[in-house]
């Protein structure tokens, strides 16, 4: 066989494992959508799902995978960005930094059916705080927290370093510099990659099963009093989510129409989640137009 | 200046507000890993200070019975289980991703960037559940009807793990492939090498530390899996005599039986040993991965 | 040194080390209020180096190490218990590439001064628009002050940079090569500002530009490899150097 010869079947094999990993995309997803668009309604996405009849919905699921997400949010995003801005700025080469650094990639590697279990150990059991949002919260901010370092180091060291230099000799603090100068630049990167990193944590379900639970208790959507057992709010009240009662109802679902409840939540979280990754790019996209339009 | 730092200087207690809440933050992380550590590993020892559980027989035990009388705790086929769907994943994963990221970083750049890549991005944010569910009404029915045997088992969860992984072998291989300087390619074509002569001499050579890397990173990933492989490996406690039949991985049995447990009886804590196990292999995947890394950096 | 003119800075037994290498050795240099001193020197020299320890930019720098005494008034400025962010409000920086904040105009200007405590609407409003006379850019801005500083051409850019800095009242001006990346127009602009700026500011230039140093500066001093080899005022050291190795590079015979 002639090198050119071996070249084109080569070049030919390369371009069909790409089309071939495009199509598997396109069918997943057409799979997804086709088996389960068609049992998105009003009604399911509202109502309560059923334990042996048919005609159960996702309601309670879908607010606590969304009431979920802002509350690891809350506590990852201060979290996340601090850690973020002392490794890009305060961590002097070094040891200690190295092994900070070395910490992150760990925690990072981490499966997260084991952030879970350590949730359900230290969180649920020690703490004392029970099969609850808060304890999912908790557990899926450790889930998510490496990342949200990565990011915000990452989007910080782009500041160019002009930037800063010119913030500090006007006689500025380093903290007002990072704070005032740095972060705003900063800024759209982090957003990005927060946003994109909410779609992992709206997807997660392992990290949960033992700590925010596997049930949910009846919720009264009228009742916004955050301290009430029933209220949606109540942080403190076990919460399943989404994608843990798609695999809940798919090892253990009694409901005659399991199957298509399990396809219509499937299509639910994957729009979700292609809402997220849409979003993120088309944000990306327009700071990136607006910065360089400007210049 | 002696009388200036007499002066109240509120930036100074600027400076220490951040640099104490920086603190506090990488703190906190370090607080959390040291935890993580201390409380699983306390737990997963557990089950060898029982009378009738050594270390060995625990790691190399065929027979998983802990309700059973007398209790037999023997992880080897989860262990089995867990190395066999990984390494599988990976073997299938590896060509396609290194060959998706020979065509993004030379074979159609534009296309990689405009069509691929996206592609990509979107592979890696399809939640692991969903990955489960597909393999469950797609893959395993397909199995079934293939291939002898219930179409669960070794083969259906690697050939899921193997898309779940996809994403991270084929971003570290593009980046590395795009690191590469160009006078490299240039001398090769030069010589009169064809493109594939030059990627298969040239390209592929000097970039494996780093192909290797995002296998290795592929497999710690799938070996932490652990719903999309519980919801189409079967669970049957025991090794299976081909890829078609029913088996567990460490991840899988944890999950199904951690909530069916009360903490502090033998089966808990055997399930607490299964965890601690899948802990230390992170911490050996991180290692060969720094150790890949450097290796790259040479 | 004429007894009539003040000193406004003052580097003894300066050094600076990057690692294990030297890049600024052992140079004393004194600078007076109201005057422009011109650095210059081929590329690598230390001039950019020498004249960032002079606000200690250089601890930005990871394994830079500064040694000896850089005295303004009565501070030596590289104590280690000297406050740098007092010291800087005393010390403007322009770089050579404009790097004005992503903010507006205004926005740019009363960034220093109401982090240095003037809240007072009115009293920012006075000083953007002094600090923009000074710059000589108050007539191009005056109806745009709040739009974003990176629509301004890269010229207007520096001198907003030169705006920014005098906003905060510095008593000396570092300018490191502040036309190199503009246009003749705007070099002209700029060299014409230094000018005016003298009347009230010490400013030390850093240049590769010999025309330039010679067009703005009173003093100039010639560096080489890390060394100083001459400090003169500059008509003489153009005219009539008296080293070798100042008399080749200003003939351009190397550089």
């Amino acid at each position: 066989m002639s090198a050119k010869t071996a070249d084109r079947i080569a070049t030919g094999v390369i371009i069909s494992v790409a089309v071939f990993i495009v199509a598997l995309l396109a069918s997943l997803l057409g799979f997804i959508l086709v088996r389960g668009i068609g049992h998105i309604s009003f009604d399911f996405l509202t109502s309560a799902p059923q334990t042996i009849k048919a005609g159960g919905g996702i309601g309670p699921q879908l607010f606590n995978s969304l009431f979920l997400l802002v509350l690891t949010l809350m506590i990852t995003v201060p979290l996340g960005i601090g850690a973020g801005i002392y490794m890009s700025e305060y961590a002097k080469p070094g040891r200690l930094t190295d092994f900070i650094r070395l910490i992150v990639e760990v925690l990072s590697s981490f499966p997260s059916i084991v952030v879970g279990l350590f949730g359900l150990l230290v969180i649920v059991n020690l703490f004392g705080l029970g099969f609850s949002l808060f304890s999912g919260a908790l557990a899926l901010t450790v889930f998510n927290l490496p990342l949200m370092v990565r990011i915000t180091e990452q989007a910080i060291r782009g500041v160019p370093r002009e930037q800063k230099e010119a913030s500090l000799a006007l006689g500025l603090s380093r903290w007002k510099t990072i704070t005032s100068v740095m972060m705003p630049i900063a800024l759209p990167t982090i957003v990005t990659g927060t946003v994109l990193a909410s779609g992992r944590v709206f997807g997660e379900a392992a990290a949960l099963l033992f700590t925010a639970g596997m049930t949910s208790p009846r919720l009264d959507f009228t009742n916004w009093n955050p301290f009430s057992p029933t209220s949606p709010l109540n942080p403190f009240r076990p919460a399943e989510t989404l994608a843990v009662h798609i695999w809940k109802i798919n090892s253990e679902g009694l409901a005659p129409d399991a199957a298509q409840i399990a396809a219509g939540a499937s299509a639910v979280l994957v729009i979700v989640v292609l809402l997220f990754n849409f979003t993120a790019r088309w944000f990306g996209r327009f700071l990136y137009k607006k910065l360089t339009a400007s210049k | 200046m002696q009388d200036k730092q007499r002066v109240v200087k509120p930036h100074l207690a600027e400076e220490w507000v951040g640099k104490i809440y920086t603190l506090l933050c990488i703190f906190f992380l370090i607080v959390t890993i040291f935890s993580m550590v201390y409380f699983v590993a306390s737990k997963g020892i557990g089950t060898f200070l029982l009378p009738n559980v050594n270390v060995l027989d625990f790691l190399t035990g065929l027979k998983w019975a802990p309700e059973g009388s007398p209790p037999a705790f023997g992880a080897l086929p989860f262990i089995v289980g867990s190395f066999t769907t990984s390494i599988l994943a990976a073997l299938i994963a590896a060509p396609l991703g290194i060959c998706a990221a020979i065509f993004m970083t030379e074979i159609m750049p534009g296309a990689g960037r405009r069509y691929l890549q996206p592609v990509i991005e979107l592979l890696a944010g399809i939640p692991s559940v969903v990955y489960g569910f597909i393999g469950l009404s797609v893959l395993v029915p397909f199995l079934r009807d293939v291939f002898p045997g219930q179409g669960i088992g070794i083969a259906a969860g690697s050939i899921v793990l193997s898309i779940m992984i996809l994403p991270t072998i084929t971003t570290i291989a593009a980046d590395a492939l795009a690191g590469l300087p160009n006078s490299l390619k240039e001398g090769s074509y030069a010589l009169g090498a064809t493109r594939w002569q030059t990627i298969y001499r040239i390209i592929l050579p000097t970039t494996l530390p780093a192909l290797l890397t995002g296998v290795v990173l592929g497999i710690s990933r799938a070996f932490g899996e652990a719903l999309a492989v519980q919801m189409v490996i079967g669970n049957a406690p025991h090794i299976p005599k081909s890829l078609f039949e029913s088996t567990s991985t460490l991840t899988s049995v944890i999950t199904l039986s951690m909530g069916n447990t009360v903490s502090g009886s033998p089966h808990n804590s055997a399930l607490w040993s299964l965890a601690f196990i899948l802990m230390a292999m992170t911490f050996v995947f991180v290692f060969i991965v720094r150790w890949l890394e450097r290796r790259s950096k040479v | 040194m004429q007894a009539t003119q003040e000193l406004g800075l003052s580097a003894k037994d300066l050094s600076v080390y990057y690692g294990s290498k030297q890049a600024v050795r052992n140079i004393s240099l004194d600078f007076e209020k109201k005057q422009v001193t011109a650095l210059i020197g081929p590329s690598g020299c230390g001039k950019s180096t020498f004249l960032r320890s002079l606000n200690r930019m250089n601890d930005l720098i990871s394994g830079a190490r500064v040694t000896g005494e850089i005295w303004i008034e009565e501070d030596n400025i590289l104590d280690p218990r000297v406050d740098v962010v007092l010291l800087r409000q005393k010390i403007g920086m322009v770089w050579q590439r404009p790097n004005p904040f992503h903010k507006s105009i205004y926005e740019n200007i009363a960034f220093g001064p109401r982090y240095h405590g003037i809240k007072n609407k009115k009293q920012l409003d006075e000083i953007v628009e002094s600090s923009l006379r000074k710059a000589a850019l108050w007539e191009e801005t005056k109806d745009r002050l709040h739009q974003s500083a990176l629509a301004l051409s890269g010229g207007q850019q520096q001198r907003l940079c030169i705006a920014r800095s005098i906003a905060v009242k510095p008593q000396i001006i570092l300018m490191d090569e502040p036309a190199s990346a503009l246009d003749p127009v705007s070099t002209a602009k700029i060299e014409e500002l230094i000018t005016e700026l003298k009347q009230d500011y010490c400013i030390i230039i850093v240049t590769h530009n010999m025309h330039q140093a010679a067009r703005v500066s009173d003093k100039t001093a010639f560096f080489y490899m890390g060394d100083l080899i001459e400090h003169d005022d500059t008509q003489k050291l153009f005219t009539n150097p008296s080293q070798q190795q100042t008399d080749d590079y200003i003939s351009g015979r190397f550089g």
